[in-house]
């Protein structure tokens, strides 16, 4: 597999914009609920999900992806919505509650719509997947050669919509790529107790579809695989399901007391941390020998320069006055 | 418009469907046995001959599948229109309705377009049980987000069903199973009324005087309607003239038009084989008081089905469901007590 350079760079771009953005929001997030917290205070009250360790799912994806393909996150949509180009002002205002978000403050963090690149997430678990099959019976209605994306985590294999989408994209040949992010946690449940088998790939062969389990949170690795998946849903063959083992470095939301895994887990993951492994092999394979990280450290400055904009555009904007809380319920 | 023809609602229905995938090509159906079948309560027959299995689709039994997946078509563009066969099986699906149909406009800011309408099948009085007989429209008319749709009439019927597909918002249409005018099941004596070929868009929130009346405001929907038809006419042998109003939409609601018919006769019964506690009797009853309290002579009366599940056994059912006798007593009781 040969990826040109400039697509790894954006790439490892994106990964590094995802990373900043959510190390950025969890502190914003701790902004007035110290040192007591209280989940309502501060200038981004509510629940928080935040993806870090997750980026090579999102970003592996989404690299194949065109602006009107569908992507259906999930609770934890930032990184998803990052990579698939959601406009990063409005998604950070929205979260900050204000007027000029993405859904002017009626959404918050697990409600963002973008409907221009065709981006819309939930924070029902196992929601989004039938809709993404949907969105892919629309291309396919259309004849478009459009592909949609469910992505949903480990825990979400075990409802009935996972498996009632996979049964009518496998029967209807459409166009869609379920991901699994198998993070090891549902909230606090590990895999082993939640699900039957070791990998939820194995369940795509009840539908006849392809299923493959990546075993490895490596950007390429997964980059590699969607490749094969999109490929194959543009060509007309069908849908496929993959399951990425990847590492949520948060809790699952901010201020979760973490009791159900070992304290020093998360510092052994970031030994190995994606982000890192990455950078290495673009300094290892760089062209220019005297200055190897020179166009990876534009990337960096790029993505701090996106991410530092989005907050201050947040933080800027105002927030909705109160009587557009009846506006909206329908459109015109 | 010509009226001279008649059909039967479920005629009226499919030929509402038929002209407006002929008019729009994003238009399409989809749901459980409305293929080669035509719907269980027949409201999508002859489309499939017409039209093909990919303007008419079969889905299996897997509504949170099929539905969710009528929202991805939605907010991609396409026009669906999705059935549900009967409102009682919402359990399986519910979250997609309310948690995402009808809430992601809201969420969006006004952002996202979700051009669906979910038809579904309501009633009792056939004895099929609670799970087989409900009909639900004061959940759904609770939950903001969706406009609630039930059509009385064949007329109606056609022109709500036009005006649902072609709005940008989530609609759930419901049709009472025993007006449909399907040979199996006979519950009222006319089935069919004027339809015109044409056609023909009925605007929602705007009620209709089915009967006008200066005594007493009868407020129903769907087979209450006809119930209350038939009471007005035996009240009208008594000396008693009925209004009867049939809403048409639960969501948006015609509160004016409540108002204005009360302020007349002053005296007000609400008919609905939905629920007694918590809906659509009580929501008209506070309307009342809250934009027509001055002009009452008697408070509110209401004839809805108790709080029980719908039974089974024939005298059980009939026990519970409202009937135009039982109509006819309730308004000489509000009238005479």
């Amino acid at each position: 597999m040969s990826i040109p350079r400039p697509k790894l760079l954006e790439m490892y771009r994106d990964m590094v914009t995802i990373r900043l953005y959510e190390e950025t929001m969890a502190e914003a997030y701790l902004e007035g609920k110290q040192p007591v917290f209280n989940i309502a205070a501060g200038p981004v009250p509510g629940e928080m999900h935040l993806a870090a360790g997750q980026e090579p799912v999102a970003v592996g994806v989404c690299a194949h992806l065109r602006n009107d393909d569908a992507v259906v996150g999930t609770h934890r949509p930032h990184h998803f919505a990052i990579a698939k180009g959601v406009d990063l002002r409005k998604m950070t205002a929205e979260i900050f509650g204000k007027v000029t978000g993405l859904g002017r403050g009626k959404g918050g963090h697990m409600h963002l719509f973008d409907p221009d690149v065709h981006f819309s997430c939930s924070g029902i678990v196992g929601a989004g997947i039938p809709q993404a099959v949907g969105a892919a019976l629309a291309f396919k209605k259309r004849n478009e050669d459009h592909v949609a994306v469910a992505f949903f985590g480990e825990g979400a294999a075990n409802q009935g919509a996972f498996h009632e989408g996979l049964n009518l994209a496998a029967l209807w040949r459409l166009p869609v790529i379920f991901v699994v992010e198998d993070n090891s946690y549902a909230i606090s449940v590990p895999k082993s107790a939640s699900t039957p088998i070791a990998t939820n790939a194995d369940r795509a062969a009840a539908y006849g579809i392809p299923g493959v389990y990546v075993d490895d949170n490596d950007v390429l690795a997964v980059y590699e695989t969607a490749g094969e998946a999109v490929a194959r849903a543009r060509g007309g063959e069908g849908p496929t399901l993959i399951e990425v083992k990847t590492h949520r470095y948060f809790g699952h939301f901010q201020g979760d007391p973490e009791v159900y895994r070992p304290k020093d887990e998360v510092a052994q993951l970031k030994a190995n941390d994606p982000i890192k492994r990455f950078r290495e092999y673009l300094v290892q394979s760089s062209p220019d020998s005297t200055n190897p990280e020179a166009d990876i450290v534009q990337m960096e400055t790029e993505a701090r320069q996106r991410v530092e904009d989005a907050f201050a555009f947040a933080r800027e904007s105002d927030y909705p006055a109160p009587e557009e809380a009846l506006l909206h319920v329908f459109v015109d | 418009m010509n009226t001279s023809r008649k059909l039967t609602m479920a005629r009226a229905i499919s030929e509402a469907i038929a002209q407006e995938i002929e008019r729009d090509d994003r238009v399409f159906v989809m749901g459980e046995d409305v293929g080669i079948y035509g719907g269980i309560f027949s409201a999508t027959a002859g489309l499939y001959e017409k039209f093909g299995p990919e303007q008419v689709m079969d889905t299996p039994i897997s509504e949170t599948g099929f539905i969710g997946a009528a929202l991805g078509l939605a907010m991609e563009g396409m026009r669906p229109i999705v059935e549900l066969m009967f409102v009682d099986f919402f359990g399986v699906c519910m979250d997609q309705i309310y948690n995402h149909i009808a809430k992601n406009i809201y969420f969006s800011g006004g952002n996202v377009r979700v051009p669906l309408v979910l038809m579904t099948a309501t009633g009792g009085g056939y004895n099929d049980a609670g799970q087989h007989s409900q009909c639900l429209w004061g959940t759904f008319a609770h939950l903001p987000g969706l406009k609630v749709v039930i059509p009385s009439t064949p007329f109606d019927a056609k022109g709500l069903m036009i005006s649902a597909i072609r709005d940008d918002n989530p609609v759930i249409y419901m049709f009472h199973k025993g007006l449909m005018g399907l040979g199996w099941m006979t519950l009222i004596k006319d089935t069919t009324g004027p339809v015109p070929e044409e056609p023909y868009t009925i605007p929602f929130g705007r009620a209709d005087i089915k009967r006008e009346g200066n005594d007493v405001t009868i407020i129903s929907v769907s087979m209450g309607v006809y119930q209350s038809l038939e009471a007005a006419k035996e009240l009208e042998r008594a000396g008693i003239s009925a209004e009867v109003i049939d809403l048409r939409t639960l969501v948006p609601l015609d509160r004016e038009t409540i108002a204005e018919s009360v302020k007349k006769t002053r005296r007000v019964l609400v008919v609905d084989e939905d629920y007694l506690s918590y809906g659509m009797t009580g929501e008209i009853a506070a309307t009342v008081m809250e934009l027509a309290f001055d002009y009452l002579d008697a408070p509110v009366k209401r004839l809805a089905v108790p709080d029980v599940p719908i039974p089974y056994s024939r005298p059980l059912e009939q026990f519970v469901l409202p009937s135009a006798p039982k109509i006819v007593e309730a308004v000489k009781e509000l009238l005479y007590s």
